[in-house]
Formats: C-alpha cells, structure tokens, sequence
C-alpha cells in the first residue's frame, strides 16, 4: 500500500496529473517555509516535496543551491524539517520529503522512518541513494509503512530501470534531462522516451520533473506523466521576491499557473 | 607497474571496503560509472594498455623515483629515514601517475573532455598537463577562495590549454569544487570524464586511482630492500584524500612487520576544530559518492576542513583509508601545522630538499613515532616517508609562515 497513492488517485480520477511542488524546509525561514507550502497548497499544488538542506546538494542547481544555503545558515535542523512535514500534512494535502542520504544516515534511518510516518509524512524521494546501496532504508521504509521514490534517468539501462522501479512505492521519480534541478526554457524531448520505456516495465505511477518552470511546460509534461514535480521556478518566487508577502503572491499565481497547465494537458 | 592483481579482499564487486565505499550517486550517473568500471576492468588485463602506462611512467613522468637516504635528516630525527622522491616526477608530485592512467581511459572509452576539481591546483595542473598530451578539453573547477591563494596554478593551468572555473557556492573551497564537478559531469556525462585527483568518491574511482598510483609502493619495496636488504619497520605518508599514502602501503598491506602511519592535517590541533583529520576527528557518513570518515555536524552537514596545506584541505578521506583504520592494518594520527612546518624547514635544511607542505605532514609525523618505534625495536628504525610533492608552489605559503618574504 502506497501513502501517497491517494493522490495519484484523486487526481486520476479527475482525469489529470498530480502536481508536485518543492520547496526547501526553513528557507526564508522554518515558519515561512511553512507558510509557503500553504499558499502552494491553497493554489492547487498537489503533494508538497520538503526538501532537506544539504550542505553539498550535487544533484541541485544554483536556484535550489541558494536556496538551501540561506535555510542552513538560518540554521535549520532534520528536525525542524520534520516539524515543516507535520504543519503542511496537517492541511491535507500529502507531503513527500526530498532528502540526500547523509543526513538521514547521521539521524538514524530508523528513527527518520519513526518520525517522518508520525509526522504525517508518506515517504522519501532520495537524489543521491540508489537501490543498491538502500538496504536499510528498504527495511526502515516497510517497517513504518514509507513509500520509497528512487529516481530514474535517461541513461539508465533497462535493466536498471527495471530493478528501480521494483525498489520505489508510490511512484518513481523520471529526470527529464541528463542534468541538475533547474528551470530550463525548453522541456525536455528525453522525458516522454523514458516515460515510455517504464510503461513498459511498470504500472507505477510515474513523476516527471527537472526544467518544468511553466504552465505550459506542466500541460505538455501532464500529456505523458502521472505527476508534473517543479522545484526551482517556485523556489525563484521567494528568492527574487523584496518581501514575504510579495513572495507567496508570486508563488500563488505560478502555482495556479502550474494547476491549471496539469488540467489541460497537451496530448 | 606490474600486471598483477591486487592484493587482498577489498573492495568487493560493488566497490566496498567493509562497511566503507559503494556508490551514493545519482542515477543518471551509474551508467557512466558501469562503463568506467568495465573499461578499467579490461585496460588492466590488457598488455597493450599496461605497456602504454608503463612507458609514459617512465619516459613521460620520470618513474620510477628514487628513493632517497637522507642521512642528515635521519641524524636529527633518531631513525634512518628514507625518501620516496615522488617530489621529482614531471609537475612535481605522484599525482601525475593518476591522471595519466585516467587519461589513457579517457581515450579508450572515446571520450573528449575532461573535468576535475582542484584544491591547490596541484590536481587541475597535472589534469591540465594529460590533457595537453592527449589532446583532450579540459575544465577544471576550482573554490574561489583557492584561485585566489593560489594565482600561479591558475596561470598554468591556462598556459596548458585548460579552462579554469572559480566556484562560488557554498564555502567556495575543494569540496565544493568537487560539487560542481559532479554537477557538469551529470550534465554532460555522455563525452566527458571526471577525473577523480584522489582514491576517493564513487566506485570504481577509489580502487582504479589506488592501482593507478600503487606502482609508488612496489618501487619502494623493492628499492628498499635493494638498499637495507630488508622491508623497512614504517611506511609513512600524509592523508588528505589520501591517494599518495594508498599508493605508497598497496603494496606493504600483506607485509604483517611493517608499520603504515598515515598523517593527517590536525590544522590548529584535532582538539580546536580547526582541522581537516576526517578519521581522528571525524565520523562515518556519505560525502561525494562513497561512505567514509567525515567531517560533519549532528545532521550530517559537511563541517569545514582547515589547514596550512591546501593539499589536505579536504573534510573526507578515501575509504579504502576508512577500512584500514578500522582493521587496525593502517594507523592515522593527526600532525598539527606547527609540527609541520617544522618539519617543512628541518629538511630544507638538512637535505637541500623543498617538500610540499603536505609531504611535511609525513616528515613530521615519522619524526614523532622514531622514538617510539626505536625503543620498541631495540635500535634505530627504518621509516620510508612518501615525499609525495615539491614544494615550489608553496613557497608564498611558507614563505609568509616564516616570516621571510620582503616587505612588497
């Protein structure tokens, strides 16, 4: 059984794609990233991503980079992240949590499990852990009822990605181009081949993210993926914004954008 | 560098020394790393590959180096003390040894661009160097903070061709040039290749750079016991990433009576925090791909290295070093600057010899165990010391260190 399965289904049933938003935890701060994901969550983002800062995020562009910097030297904790989980699950909406491993390694795998389920929380979206190195965080994540969403990649062979899906539950995590996190211009021509390469191996929902920035960029990722994950473009919102207000007005509009572009998708 | 296999049971097929190594990487870059791992696997089983190496060695780096008796430097320390010169090899440490083994699988694999990252620039300027031979691109990033400090690596990296990048993210020293390296090379995973400075990071790199550079301890076992007629008591080399101190004990690992002391930078001392001693004062946990000791906090946040030499600047270790130290095989002890430095002079002195300041850590550390191992043995200790680079580039350093350098 997958946590966060309740809203692929809510949203299949309404014909469409999940939209995923990410933001870091404690970025401006713990209570307005708090409030962020709200305003995120009240304009029609599905699943919240809280995004651990990392001290040496390499999977991470320069946005999510200073992102995570400005989050850190504020001096956000693992725990503080969880307290951001619990506040934003308690509106509803499902919270998936995107996590390099050492942290977790440094909390304990076991106890992160314990907390992040009591938190409310459906599982973990690990960058850098692959399945091979995740045993005890296979073992954690069945302990305590977790879903797992490992991510895949255009260069990854079939082999691999049959061996990854049979390890993620929930859904897995496609990255559209051979790259870091990242608004790009353009969207991705690598990601509908990958989406259909795992069709062929899997009936796990299947999460499309990296470059999406755009409304339309969502509705044409929307055409071939179950979920539509953007990072950066909302990070921006807050980063570029003179004050707080000003930066969950950008979020919202950017946010509505993204609903409504994962509502009408290009087929 | 013979043909044989490694010694030993480490890693095993995924690239584990014990609880130690693996891959913490993304996905995106497995199948790079597939595709390395395969092409190492067979350059070493291939004649041709290991005759090609073995001639750039010799007639290209300047290997085998000599090893050296530095009487005088022996007198003042209390034990006969011999030296790797590793220091003389063409741009002036072991470090050339890795990169021309990476840059022939370079080419081999049809790749044609390199990246790396560098701390001093020692590491981006041998790059920069194969790169030049091969007629390869290369990129190499570097902390803003060490472009800056260290401005004449930077120039020759440009005169060898090289593309220099300045890093100005997090604490814009080698670790987070390293980052960026990792970043490119996700990016651009197809042509290029990262070119890893030491046996640290994902596997293959900490097994491949090891058997890249473990000709170092081949050529002293045998010039030692041609020298002594004997395997020395201690092997003795400084510990950064620690790709000269794995190349150096390689081949001692299976000699039970010989000693491996591996130093590491202790900064302003290990009890201050002002250090980069990932093992004696550091933690497991996973760092640029591999799991090893590490500098970090209670939430797994990197913890800033420090020390006078850039070189050892680094707040993780390879884990084959992690293994080592946790099967008692290796001992790593800290060496503070000041004993360092001491140790910098006292062989400028006695020997006519300049060491990089990292090698100084390996000086100074056999001079603090001779008294302990003489008294031990009964007599007077054979200690081979890696002296793993020159000192040249570290002569503004040492220089404002002693207070020598004219008033600008």
């Amino acid at each position: 059984m997958s946590r966060i399965g309740v809203a692929f289904d809510k949203a299949r049933a309404d014909g469409r794609a999940v939209l995923v938003g990410c933001m870091p935890a404690g970025f401006p701060t713990v209570e307005g990233s708090i409030a962020a994901m709200k305003a995120m969550v009240e304009a029609g983002v599905d699943v919240i991503e809280v995004e651990i800062p990392y001290s040496d995020p390499v999977m991470d562009g320069p946005v999510i980079q200073k992102a995570s910097d400005i989050a850190l030297a504020g001096g956000v904790r693992v725990a503080d992240a969880l307290r951001v989980v619990e506040a934003v699950a308690a509106t509803g909406a499902s919270v998936v949590t995107m996590t390099y491993w050492n942290p977790i390694e440094q909390y304990g795998v076991d106890a992160f499990a314990r907390d992040m389920a009591a938190a409310g929380g459906t599982g973990l979206i690990t960058p850098d852990l692959i399945p091979d190195e995740a045993a005890e965080w296979l073992a954690a994540s069945d302990a305590h009822g977790l879903d797992r969403t490992f991510l895949v990649s255009p260069s990854s062979t079939d082999a691999r990605l049959r061996m990854t899906v049979e390890h993620c539950r929930g859904f897995v995590y496609a990255t559209a181009i051979m790259g870091v996190t990242g608004a790009r211009a353009q969207t991705s021509e690598a990601a509908p081949v990958l989406v259909s390469r795992l069709r062929e191996v899997t009936d796990i929902p299947v999460g499309v993210g990296l470059g999406v920035g755009t409304g339309a960029q969502a509705a044409t990722v929307a055409g071939y993926a179950d979920a539509v994950i953007v990072g950066s473009a909302l990070v921006r919102c807050v980063l570029d914004a003179p004050d707080q207000a000003a930066g969950l007005t950008a979020l919202r509009k950017l946010s509505a954008e993204l609903a409504d572009g994962v509502r009408n998708p290009a087929r | 560098m013979s043909a044989a296999p490694a010694t030993g049971q480490v890693p095993d097929a995924a690239g584990h020394f014990g609880r130690f190594g693996g891959r913490f990487v993304p996905e995106a870059l497995v199948a790079a790393l597939d595709e390395l791992d395969a092409a190492y696997r067979k350059a070493m089983g291939d004649e041709d590959f290991l005759a090609e190496f073995d001639a750039l060695l010799r007639d290209y780096a300047g290997t085998p180096s000599l090893l050296y008796e530095a009487r005088r430097f022996s007198a003042r320390v209390g034990a006969r003390i011999l030296l790797k010169r590793e220091d003389l090899n063409h741009t002036g440490a072991h470090k050339v040894r890795n990169v021309l083994g990476q840059a022939l699988l370079t080419k081999r694999m049809g790749k044609r661009r390199v990246i790396a990252e560098t701390g001093a620039g020692q590491h981006g300027v041998a790059t920069a160097t194969a790169a030049a031979l091969f007629d390869l691109e290369c990129v190499v990033y570097m902390g803003q903070v060490d472009t800056e400090r260290q401005a004449l690596n930077v120039a020759r990296m440009r005169m060898l061709g090289a593309t220099v990048v300045p890093v100005t993210t997090g604490s814009r020293t080698l670790k987070d040039a390293m980052n960026e390296a990792m970043r490119d090379w996700v990016a651009n995973v197809e042509d290029t290749h990262y070119l890893i400075g030491t046996a640290a990071g994902p596997h293959p790199f900490p097994e491949m750079v090891r058997d890249f550079v473990r000709g170092i301890g081949e050529e002293a076992r045998r010039q030692c016991l041609d020298l002594t007629g004997a395997l020395p008591d201690a092997v003795a080399a400084c510990v950064g990433g620690g790709s000269n101190a794995l190349g150096i004990f390689h081949a001692f690992v299976p000699d039970a009576g010989v000693r491996l002391y591996g130093f590491e930078a202790g900064g302003e001392g290990v009890g201050t925090g002002r250090h980069a001693a990932s093992i004696t004062g550091g933690s497991s946990g996973v760092l640029h791909g591999t799991r090893t000791y590490v500098l970090q906090d209670a939430d797994g946040q990197t913890i800033e290295s420090h020390s006078i030499s850039a070189g050892l600047d680094y707040p993780g270790v390879g884990p084959e070093h992690a293994w080592l130290h946790d099967t008692g095989r290796a001992t790593y002890l800290p060496v503070d600057d000041a004993d360092a430095m001491a140790a910098f002079e006292l062989l400028c002195r006695t020997e006519g010899v300049i060491p990089a300041i990292e090698s100084a850590h390996a000086l100074a550390g056999a001079r603090a165990i001779a008294p302990r191992l003489a008294e031990e043995l009964g007599r007077e200790p054979v200690i081979v010391v890696n002296l793993s680079g020159r000192g040249d580039k570290d002569v503004h350093t040492a220089g404002a260190y002693f207070g020598i350098l004219d008033k600008e």
